[in-house]
C-alpha cells in the first residue's frame, strides 16, 4: 500500500527579488539574477518546486587586502591588485554575482571609480559593501549609489545604526539594500520593518541574518535561518525576504583556514582543510535556506555549485 | 508519538472504580500521559489497550545501539525536525569503510582508529568501521578486531559468510548491511542469532516500509534504513519524508534511524554529501576516505548541529594556570564560552608563555556577545578578579583585556583602583606576539 507522505502547505511565501538591471531595464548588466520565490522549505521539491536556485557571489575588494590567507592570494594571484581584473577572474571562476567591498582608505571618488571599473569589466550584477564604519559607509555608498543610478545594485551593509542614509540613497537611485542583524529573528524583523517604514519597496530588501563559521557559532546562524524561513512561510510578511550570508568571510577568519603551521597534526592538510571549512559552512547554510552565499575561494565555489545543481533536480 | 490524556482515557475501562487510587479513569489517564504513574496500577485494562499503549510509548525513531567490547554508538531516539524545537540528541556515527580485498587494510584501520582530534576541550574520533565482504571476509574481520576495538558494520549479502564473521564477535552488537527483498529472510536469521542490527534497503519508501515489517515478523527489531536516492536532492527528500512519517504520522515501519554512504557518487563529493547527511537526520554516515582534514571538519559540524541550542558549551569560571605561571606572569581575562576560552588558552599554551587566565561567568557567551548582553562588563570582571582572589597569586597587579572590549578599561580602572588595566589584541592568534613584545 503506498504510504501517504505528510506534506506541508504554507500560507506564506518568500518574495522573488531581482538584483541588477539590463540596458532595457535602465542599467548596464548583461544578466540579472533573481532569488527567493519559495513556497516551502529548502529543496523539498515533493511539496513545491524551488523557483530560483541559490546563487554564489564572490567577494573582491577595492584594494589588495593585506590580511587575506596566502591560500586565497595563491588562488587569485595578481588579479587582487585591481578590482576590475579580480572581478573578471571571479566571473571566470563561476560567480553569479560580484561582491565588491570598499575599504576605509577609499575616498568617495576612489569608490565610484572602483565600482565603475568593475561594472565595465563584467556583465554580472553587483553588490557593494561599505567598509563597515557607519560614517564612512554613508560617504562612500551615497556617492556610489548616485553614480550608478538604475543599476539595481545591492548596497550593504545596513545595520540598525546606519540604515537610514543607505536606504534613502538606495530608494532614490533604484538600488536594493542588504539588511544585517546579529543572529536574532526578532532583530531581523525589526530592521526590515524600519526599512519598510521609510518607504523602501519590499522587492528591494535582502536580509542578512549574520552567521558564524563552522566551529565558531554556525549553529546559531543555522537555527536563526531555519526559524526565519519558517516564520516567513507561516505568513510573517516582515521575514519574507531572501537571505544572504557570508560563509567565505567567516570561514577565512578562522584559525583552521588561516594558519598552516604549528597547528595540530589531526587538522590534516591546510589547503584542503580551508576549502572544507568554507564549503561545509556554506552547505549547512544552503540547507538552512540561504539564497545568496558570498564565498572567497574558487574551489569552494565549484563544490558549492555542484551541490546546488544536485539540490535543484526536480523530485 | 505519545498519546494525550484524552486518547489514553479512551483506551481505559471508563468505569471510575477507583482501584488505581485515582477518583476517575480520566484522572488516571492524565497522570499516565504525564508519565507519573504506571499502567499496571489499573487491573482492568484490556490486552488490546495494553498493546496500543505500549506501542505509543515507544520512541518514534527507535534507539539503535552498536556495541563492541570497547565502545558503543547510540543512534536514533530523535524527537524533532528542527534543532531549535528541542535539540538533536544522538550524533550520527561516523564509520570508515574498508574493503576486505585491500591488502593495506589493517594498516589503514589502525591509523584511522588512532585518529583523535580536540575541539574546544572535547576529544573526537571516528566511531567505527564498515568492512566490505569482497575478499577473505572472516580472516579480515579477525584482523580488524586485532587493531580496533570500535563497533563494526559488516557489508555483505551472503548470510553464511556473515554468520561466520559474526561468530568472531561474541558479546558485540554489529550492524549487518543490508537486507533487501531477495535476501532478508536469511539475513534476518543471522541478525537474530547474533543479536546484530540489520540495515534494510529498497528503492522506494513504500517498498522499504513493507520490508521492515517483514523483517520484524522474522523477530528482528533493531533496523537501520538505507533510503536510497541518487543525488543530494533526492536523499534530502527521502530523509525528510522518513523523519516526518516517523515523528508526525507515528508511522512505525519507518521509525528507524538511517544509514548514508557519503562517497556513493565519488570521493570528490564525499565531504559535501556527508555534511548534508549530518545536518539532515542521518544516523550512520559511512566514509570512504580517511583524510584528517575532512574528518575534523565533519566532526566539528556534527558537534555544532547536535549542540543543545538551550545550552551553549561552557567552561567553569575560575582562574586557569597556563604553562605554570609565576607571580609575575600576566593576568588575561576572558569569558566562559568554550570556543572563546579554548581559542585563548590554546594560543597561550602553544606559545609556551606562562599566564593566569581568568575566566569570568559570562553565561557561556563570546566576548562581544557577552559584552553586548551586559554579561561581560567592568562589574563582572571586577567581581571575578576579587572572587577568585587573583591578587593573592600575583605580584604584578596588571590585567589584560581582550582588544574587542577596550571600551571597558576606564570603568574597570574605577572598579579595581589598585590594578593596572591594559588592552590586548583583538584576536587570540596575536596574543603570543603581544605577550612577547609588549608585556616584556
Ligand atoms: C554566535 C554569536 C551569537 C550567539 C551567542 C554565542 C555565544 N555563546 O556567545 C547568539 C545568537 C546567542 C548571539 C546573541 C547576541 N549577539 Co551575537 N554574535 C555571535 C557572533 C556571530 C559570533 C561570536 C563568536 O562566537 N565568536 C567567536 C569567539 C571565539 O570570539 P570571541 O569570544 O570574541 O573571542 C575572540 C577574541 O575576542 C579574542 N579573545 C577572547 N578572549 C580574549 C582575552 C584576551 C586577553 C585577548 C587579548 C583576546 C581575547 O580571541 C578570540 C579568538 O580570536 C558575533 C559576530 C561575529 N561573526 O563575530 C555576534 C556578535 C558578537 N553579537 C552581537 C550582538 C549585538 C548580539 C545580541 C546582543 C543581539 C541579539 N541577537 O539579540 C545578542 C546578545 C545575547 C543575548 N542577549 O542573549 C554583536 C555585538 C556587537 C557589538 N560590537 O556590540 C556581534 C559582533 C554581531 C554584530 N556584528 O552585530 N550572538
Ligand atoms: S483502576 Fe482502571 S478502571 Fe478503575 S478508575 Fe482506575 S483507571 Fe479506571
Amino acid at each position: 500500500m503506498p504510504i501517504e507522505i505528510p506534506k506541508d502547505k504554507w500560507p506564506g511565501s518568500i518574495k522573488a527579488i531581482t538584483i541588477g538591471a539590463t540596458p532595457a531595464e535602465g542599467g548596464t548588466r548583461a544578466t540579472t539574477i533573481t532569488v527567493g520565490g519559495q513556497t516551502t522549505l529548502p529543496y523539498l521539491q515533493f511539496e513545491a518546486p524551488t523557483p530560483h536556485k541559490p546563487v554564489i557571489a564572490i567577494e573582491i575588494r577595492s584594494r589588495n587586502p593585506d590580511d587575506w590567507s596566502p591560500l586565497l592570494v595563491e588562488a587569485w594571484g595578481d588579479g587582487m591588485a585591481d578590482p576590475a581584473q579580480w572581478a573578471k577572474k571571479a566571473e571566470e571562476a563561476g560567480a553569479d554575482l560580484i561582491v565588491l567591498a570598499l575599504t576605509l582608505e577609499d575616498s568617495p571618488e576612489d569608490a565610484v571609480k572602483a565600482v565603475k571599473s568593475v561594472l565595465d569589466a563584467t556583465g554580472l550584477p553587483l553588490v557593494v559593501w561599505g567598509p563597515g564604519q557607519a560614517e564612512k559607509d554613508n560617504d562612500l555608498l551615497v556617492a556610489v549609489s548616485e553614480a550608478t543610478k538604475g543599476e539595481r545594485l545591492l548596497l550593504g551593509i545596513c545595520e540598525d545604526k546606519n540604515y537610514r542614509t543607505i536606504v534613502a540613497t538606495a530608494m532614490a537611485n533604484g538600488h536594493l539594500v542588504q539588511a544585517r542583524t546579529p543572529m536574532d529573528v526578532n532583530l531581523s524583523k525589526q530592521l526590515n520593518i524600519l526599512i519598510s517604514d521609510m518607504g523602501m519597496p519590499k522587492d528591494r530588501i535582502i536580509m542578512d541574518p549574520t552567521t558564524g563559521a563552522l566551529g565558531y557559532g554556525i549553529e546559531y546562524g543555522y537555527s536563526v535561518m531555519e526559524r526565519l524561513r519558517l516564520a516567513a512561510l507561516q505568513g510573517d510578511a516582515m521575514t519574507q525576504f531572501p537571505m544572504l550570508v557570508t560563509p567565505g568571510f567567516e570561514a577565512w577568519k578562522t584559525k583552521e583556514a588561516k594558519v598552516g603551521d604549528g597547528v595540530p597534526e589531526a587538522w590534516g592538510d591546510w589547503k584542503n582543510r580551508s576549502i572544507h571549512w568554507e564549503t561545509l559552512t556554506t552547505i549547512a547554510l544552503v540547507e538552512a535556506g540561504a539564497d545568496i552565499v558570498v564565498l572567497r575561494h574558487p574551489e569552494s565555489v565549484k563544490r558549492v555549485r555542484d551541490a546546488i545543481e544536485e539540490l535543484m533536480v526536480p523530485a | 508519538m505519545a498519546l494525550t490524556g484524552i486518547q489514553i482515557y479512551k483506551l481505559l475501562p471508563q468505569t471510575n472504580c477507583k482501584e488505581c487510587s485515582f477518583p476517575t479513569c480520566l484522572a488516571f489517564a492524565m497522570k499516565l500521559a504525564a508519565k507519573q504513574v504506571e499502567l499496571s496500577a489499573c487491573p482492568y485494562v484490556t490486552e488490546a489497550s495494553k498493546k496500543q499503549l505500549a506501542e505509543s510509548a515507544a520512541p518514534p525513531i527507535r534507539l539503535i545501539t552498536l556495541k563492541s567490547n570497547g565502545t558503543e554508538v547510540k543512534i536514533g531516539n530523535e524527537v524533532c525536525m528542527f534543532r531549535h524545537e528541542k535539540t538533536f540528541y544522538n550524533k550520527p556515527g561516523l564509520f570508515l569503510r574498508v574493503k576486505a580485498s585491500d591488502p593495506d587494510l589493517a594498516k589503514k584501520v589502525a591509523e584511522a582508529d588512532a585518529y583523535k582530534v580536540n575541539y574546544v576541550g572535547m576529544d573526537f574520533s571516528l566511531d567505527g568501521f564498515a568492512i566490505e565482504a569482497d575478499g577473505d571476509f572472516v580472516a579480515v574481520v579477525k584482523a580488524v578486531r586485532e587493531v580496533t576495538k570500535r563497533p563494526l558494520i559488516l557489508i555483505g549479502n551472503d548470510a553464511a559468510l556473515l554468520d561466520s564473521a559474526l561468530s568472531l564477535l561474541p558479546g558485540e552488537r554489529a550492524l549487518i548491511y543490508a537486507a533487501d527483498s531477495s535476501n532478508f529472510e536469511s539475513l534476518a536469521d543471522a541478525a537474530k542469532k547474533h543479536k546484530a542490527a540489520l540495515a534494510v534497503t529498497a528503492d522506494s519508501l513504500d517498498t522499504l516500509a513493507d520490508l521492515t515489517q517483514r523483517v520484524q515478523s522474522k523477530g528482528v527489531q533493531d533496523m537501520v534504513l538505507d533510503l536510497g536516492g541518487k543525488n543530494l536532492g533526492e536523499w534530502l527528500t527521502r530523509s525528510t519524508q522518513a523523519r516526518r512519517l516517523a515523528l508526525k504520522s507515528n508511522f512505525k515501519p519507518l521509525g528507524y534511524p538511517t544509514i548514508f554512504f557519503a562517497a556513493q557518487n565519488g570521493v570528490d563529493k564525499e565531504a559535501v554529501y556527508a555534511a548534508q547527511a549530518i545536518s539532515k537526520y542521518a544516523g550512520f554516515v559511512v566514509l570512504d576516505t580517511f583524510a584528517p582534514e575532512m574528518i575534523y571538519s565533519l566532526l566539528v559540524l556534527r558537534e555544532n548541529i547536535y549542540t543543545d541550542p538551550q545550552k551553549p558549551i561552557q567552561v567553569q569560571p575560575g582562574i586557569y594556570e597556563i604553562n605554570s605561571p609565576k607571580p609575575e606572569s600576566p593576568v588575561l581575562v576572558t569569558t566562559n564560552f568554550s570556543i572563546t576560552y579554548f581559542a585563548v588558552a590554546n594560543e597561550v599554551e602553544g606559545s609556551g608563555l606562562p599566564a593566569w587566565l581568568v575566566v569570568t561567568d559570562a553565561e557561556g557567551m563570546s566576548v562581544l556577545t557577552a559584552w553586548a548582553a551586559g554579561k561581560f562588563d567592568a562589574e563582572r570582571i571586577a567581581k571575578a578578579i576579587k572572587g577568585f582572589d587573583v591578587a593573592s597569586k600575583v605580584s604584578k597587579k596588571q590585567i589584560i583585556l581582550p582588544g574587542h572590549v577596550a571600551v571597558l578599561s576606564g570603568e574597570l580602572e574605577e572598579e579595581l583602583a589598585d590594578w593596572e588595566i591594559r588592552v590586548g589584541p583583538r584576536e587570540a592568534v596575536d596574543l603570543p606576539a603581544f605577550m612577547k613584545q609588549v608585556l616584556n
